[in-house]
This record gives structure tokens, sequence and C-alpha cells, in this order.
């Protein structure tokens, strides 16, 4: 009895560290790949530590492009969704959660169809569009179509509708405005909701290939991932150690704030509300 | 400071009524209680008060305003949930102040008017913890702050009790009766207890089905109930009903009564005596003691008579052990209603002249 449950705990072990393994390596091998020499990223059979950490790559992929205007561009379109998406998905959120009105049902339907829409599906209207108002190549071609979200409004909707009436009802009687009630009452109750939906916003926009690719043409416009995509090319052969120092470059600002807000992550999924 | 009237309130859900054409008025400065069985209307009436409730028809009258289509918020009343409806991630401070900041009270005087409340209620230790952080019974201090600190008209409270475990509810109870008479502003209470009702209140509303059915001071609803709705859910043990048509069979002159509309007779249960031979100064039954619960100071007794089982309560008197016994009630103790079950007072003196047996044999 008791050799079985050593058995089914080691059992229980190794599968755990394979699935590990399994998430790690990649990460493992971008890093250590990123601080290889060209020739060591090309042996066979694979070197997996690098002989000698070389921070050059990093100097090299960076200098290869206008990494500084990637990254500022990157940023720019990232917080700009971000802020924008805030203040339109919130009062959706609460409409949604809150009112009814005529239509709300069908409104609220017609967001979640567009949730089953690929982008791949509606870039052409969407690049046409832009390109009528002269927006291509700019900035604004990255962030207006993304201004609003509808995963964003299911989401938030749902938290909102965990808010106790009586919450609502205690504000109104205390002589807060819908406004009030909002911001003071219904944000901070879904504040982990908000944190989580944000952050994947921010991972999702911050990562986009596909649409800076179709939007832009010039260096100058281009974003993070674009302008890593393209350390490929130099040099007419694949340094994938310059590619990887470039995804590393890409990789550490999420890291950073998905732990930064790790704690609030979790909360959104275990939170209960009042009592 | 006001008086509250509704006058031919009626309330629909969905095409299904709930409240009709209900009239009441509330008295300035009263502590009046909504009583009734659940599904009553009490809440919804206490609701519309509010006016987080709108009225399908009617008017609601605070003071000399009619409130009828005014926003909660400027109807000048404050409420206390049920659930407290504390705003979980503010602090028990911004709790307090929230009103008055809505109200654009300058930040000195809101200061002041907090800790002033956060020291009636004795929560000045606690201004800056988070709800979560507290015992049910300071929440419901902060539920009252709350409300206390926008100095209302009226005070509507939501079965606020009900969710603290019983000597907190007790102890709390008391402290709303100094409450309300330390301001003398105008509480409406709900509650389905009707021990806390009578307790409380000094005018207690009884509702049933959207209905008034009694409005009266606590003494007067146990003495003097108007129906026998009101008798059965006022008292604990409820009062023992019989129908004078069981009765008619054991007793010769109940048909006398029958004559006069008299369809059910009814008594407290804490209005018997227990005799070991047949009375002859008062109503008899003979019954069979079923079960006795004793619970110190008071014992209660489940009797069966030959018409139905009739419950009994004694104080402070040595338990009876017998199994048979006689139980008598004077006549003036018992009330007499019509087959609506309205009360009828004018024989309410009246003496029944033979006393019956359970075993139908007459003694006199």
């Amino acid at each position: 009895m008791k050799l079985l449950n050593y058995l089914l705990k080691g059992l229980n072990w190794v599968l755990l560290l394979t699935v590990i393994l399994i998430f790690i390596f990649p990460f493992f091998w971008m890093i250590t790949t990123a601080f290889k020499s060209f020739s060591e990223t090309m042996m066979f059979p694979p070197k997996w530590i690098p002989d000698q950490w070389l921070w050059q790559n990093f100097v090299d992929a960076w200098q290869s492009g206008p990494f500084l205007h990637y990254y500022i561009n990157s940023i720019t379109v990232t917080v700009s969704i971000l802020v924008l998406q805030f203040l339109t998905v919130i009062p959706a959120s609460y409409a949604f959660a809150r009112y009814r009105f005529k239509g709300d049902r069908f409104l609220f339907a017609l967001i979640m169809i567009t949730l089953m829409i690929p982008a791949q599906l509606i870039f052409l209207p969407v690049y046409l569009q832009m390109s009528s108002w002269g927006l291509i190549d700019s900035l604004a071609s990255l962030i207006i179509p993304f201004a609003s979200s509808a995963f964003g409004i299911f989401l938030i909707r749902q938290a909102f509708k965990q808010v106790p009436n009586e919450l609502i009802e205690a504000a109104r009687l205390d002589q807060a405005s819908e406004w009030k009630i909002m911001w003071k009452i219904m944000v901070p109750y879904a504040k982990p909701t908000i944190i989580t939906f944000a952050l994947f916003s921010f991972i999702t926009h911050w990562n986009d290939y596909f649409w800076p690719l179709v939007m832009t043409n010039s260096e100058l416009s281009r974003t993070l991932p674009v302008g890593i995509a393209r350390l490929r090319d130099i040099d007419s052969g694949a340094s994938w150690n310059l590619v990887m120092a470039g995804n590393m470059l890409l990789v550490v600002p999420i890291l950073v704030i998905f732990f930064l807000a790790q704690r609030h992550i979790i909360k959104a999924f275990v939170y209960t509300g009042v009592k | 400071m006001a008086q509250i009237q509704l006058k031919n309130v009626s309330k629909n859900f969905d095409g299904e009524s709930v409240i009709e054409r209900l009239n009441i008025t509330i008295k300035d400065g009263s502590f009046t209680v909504l009583v009734g069985p659940s599904g009553c209307g009490k809440t919804t009436t206490l609701r519309m008060i509010a006016g987080l409730e709108e009225q399908s028809e009617g008017e609601i009258w605070i003071g000399d305003h009619n409130v009828s289509d005014i926003s909660p918020g400027k109807r000048d009343v404050a409420m206390v949930f049920q659930n407290y409806a504390l705003y979980p991630t503010m602090s028990v401070r911004e709790n307090i102040e929230f009103g008055l900041t809505n109200r654009k009270i300058p930040k000195v005087e809101r200061k002041e008017l907090v800790y002033e409340i956060a020291e009636i209620v004795g929560l000045t230790p606690y201004l800056s913890k988070k709800p979560q952080q507290l015992s049910g019974g300071q929440r419901q201090r902060v539920a009252l702050a709350r409300a206390m600190v926008k100095k209302p008209k009226v005070f509507l409270m939501d079965e606020p009790l009900s969710n603290l475990d019983a000597k907190l509810r007790q102890q709390m109870r008391m402290e709303l009766i100094q409450l309300h008479k330390r301001l003398g502003t105008t509480f409406i209470y709900v509650t389905h207890d009707q021990v806390e009702a009578m307790s409380m209140g000094e005018d207690v509303i009884l509702m049933n089905k959207g209905k008034v059915v009694q409005q009266a001071g606590p003494m007067e609803l146990y003495n003097e109930p108007n129906s026998m709705f009101v008798s059965q859910f006022v008292g604990m043990p409820p009062m023992n009903v019989m129908s004078i048509e069981d009765l008619v069979t054991y007793s010769e002159d109940s048909w006398s009564f029958q004559q006069q509309g008299v369809s059910y007779i009814g008594f407290r249960p804490e209005k018997i005596k227990l005799l070991k031979a047949p009375s002859t100064s008062g109503f008899c039954l003979n019954c069979e003691i079923i079960n006795r619960e004793t619970l110190g100071a008071e014992i209660i007794y489940q009797l069966k008579s030959q018409i139905g089982n009739i419950q009994g309560k004694s104080y402070l008197t040595p338990m009876v052990n017998e199994k048979k016994v006689y139980v008598e009630v004077e006549y003036s103790d018992l009330y007499y209603f019509d087959k609506d079950g309205n009360r009828i007072s004018s024989i309410i003196r009246t003496e029944m002249k033979s006393t019956l047996t359970a075993a139908g044999e007459k003694t006199s």
C-alpha cells in the first residue's frame, strides 16, 4: 500500500516536471540562444549552454534597426489602446450589466458576434477605411481599430453583474451620480477583472505582428514585433542569436508587468465579493 | 422630522399585483415597524418609500412634499440594508463620508461629522479599516453610521438585525431603540419577526398579501387583534383558534353564538389554566397532554382535545405531570371571529354558559 502511494506520488512528480519542462524549454532556448555566438547556434548536436555569454548580441540587435523607435511606437500604441479601451469598455459594460433599454440584448449580441470574426477577415475593409482617412502608415491606424474591445465588454460586464444590487442602491441613496457609482463603486469592485483584461489586451497588442505589418510600411512607424522579425533577414541568413536577443527585448517588459500584476490576476479568478 | 403618507399606492411586478391601494400614515418621529409573513409586501413598501422601487399607482408623501417622482438620493431618507451593503473597497471612514461627499459638503465639516458619528456608534478605532476586517456587529454599526451622518428625515431599515446572532441582535435592538429616542427621527423598520416588531415598535403595521391588516401599538395588537390573522401572527405560541362548528356538537349554547355570526373562537395559550377537575367558572376543555417544552421560566404544553390540538403556556408554575387535564379559560379571555376571520368585539364579554369536555359529556 505504502509502496503504491510512493509510486503514485513519484509519477505525479514526473508528470508535473514534464509539463513544466514543456513550458520552460522555449524560454530556456530563447535565453541561451540570445547569448550564443553565431557558430554555436548552428552546431549539431545543439549546445545547451554557450561557452561565452555574448552580451554583444543585444547591442548588435539593437543597432541593426531603429529599435528605439520601435520601442516608442510599441509603447505609444499599446498605452493609447489601453486608455481608449478603458474609457469605452467600462461605461459600455456598466450599461449592459445594469440597464434595461430597448434593443439591449440585440446590441450585446452584435458585440459578441464581433468576437468571432478574425482580424484577417476584416483587415481589408479596415485598411481601405484607414486609407481613405489618410491614416495608413501612421500610429493612428494601429490604435483606432482597437479603441474598444468586445472581449473586454463581455468580461467586465460579467464582473459588474456580480456587484450586489444593494451596493448600487445604497450609493443612489447616498446621492451618488451614475458616473460616480460607476467609477467609485463598480470599477474598484471589479478591479481584479479589469486588471486581468488590461493585461490580456496589453499582451495582445504588444505582441501583435499582423496588424502593424499590414498597416505600416515605413521603418519609423513600425512596432517591435515587426522590427524584430526583420532581424531574420539581416545578412541574408538567419542569425538566430540576434533574433533571440531581439525577442528578449520584446518579452522582458511583459514579464515584468506580469510579475507586478500577478496578485491581481489570481484574485480575479478567486474573487467572490461582499462578505 | 416628517410624517409619511402612502396614498392609494399600488405596485405590480410584471402585471402581478403585489400591493393594492395601500393607505398608510406613519407618524412623525415614531418608531414604526412593518411586519408580516414573507411576500406580504413590507419590503416593497419600504423600497417604494426609499424610491428604489417605483410605485405603479398612488402617491408617497414625506412631510409636506410629494416625493412620488423624486430620485432616492433627493428624498432625504437613509436606509440600512439587510446585508449592510457597505462599499467593500472603501474604508469605514470613506463609507460614512460617501454620502456627504456627494452632497458637496466641505471637507472640514465632513471630517467633523464623521468623527462625531463614529464616536456615537463606537467606531473611532476602526475608521481606517475595510468592512471585511470588521465583525458582523461592527459592520452593522458602520451601516447605521452611514445612515445617521446624513441626518435624514427618515430612517428606513430592512431587516437590519437578521444577520446577527441572537445575543448581538438583542443588544442591537436596545441600541436602536435608544438611538431612536436620541434622534427623535421617524424610523421605519421592516421585519418578519413578530418578537422584533413587538419589542421595538411604537406603532406596528401588520401586513398580509399586500394589505395592511392592522396598525396599532404592540399591546393593542396583542390584546385587541382585529382579525384571526393578527391573533395568530402576534404572540408566541400563536392564539388557539377553533371552529364553532366543532364546538356545537359538545356545547348546547354555541349555536347561539353562531346566530350572532361567530364562526371561530380563540384564546391565548398563556391565558389557560390546567386543572385536575372540570371548572365551573369558565370555558373548559378536556385535554390530554402530548408534549411539554420546558423552557425554564415558562413551560409550553401541547394538548390534544377532541376538537383539535391546542397549545398552552404557563409561567413560573410547577410542571403539570398528569396526562389528562382540564383546560380552563376565563370567558373574558375568549375572542370571537366571523367566517372571514374578522374579530367580533361586540360579544367579547358574553359568557358561554356551559362548559364542554372533549368526551362530549356535559358538565355543569
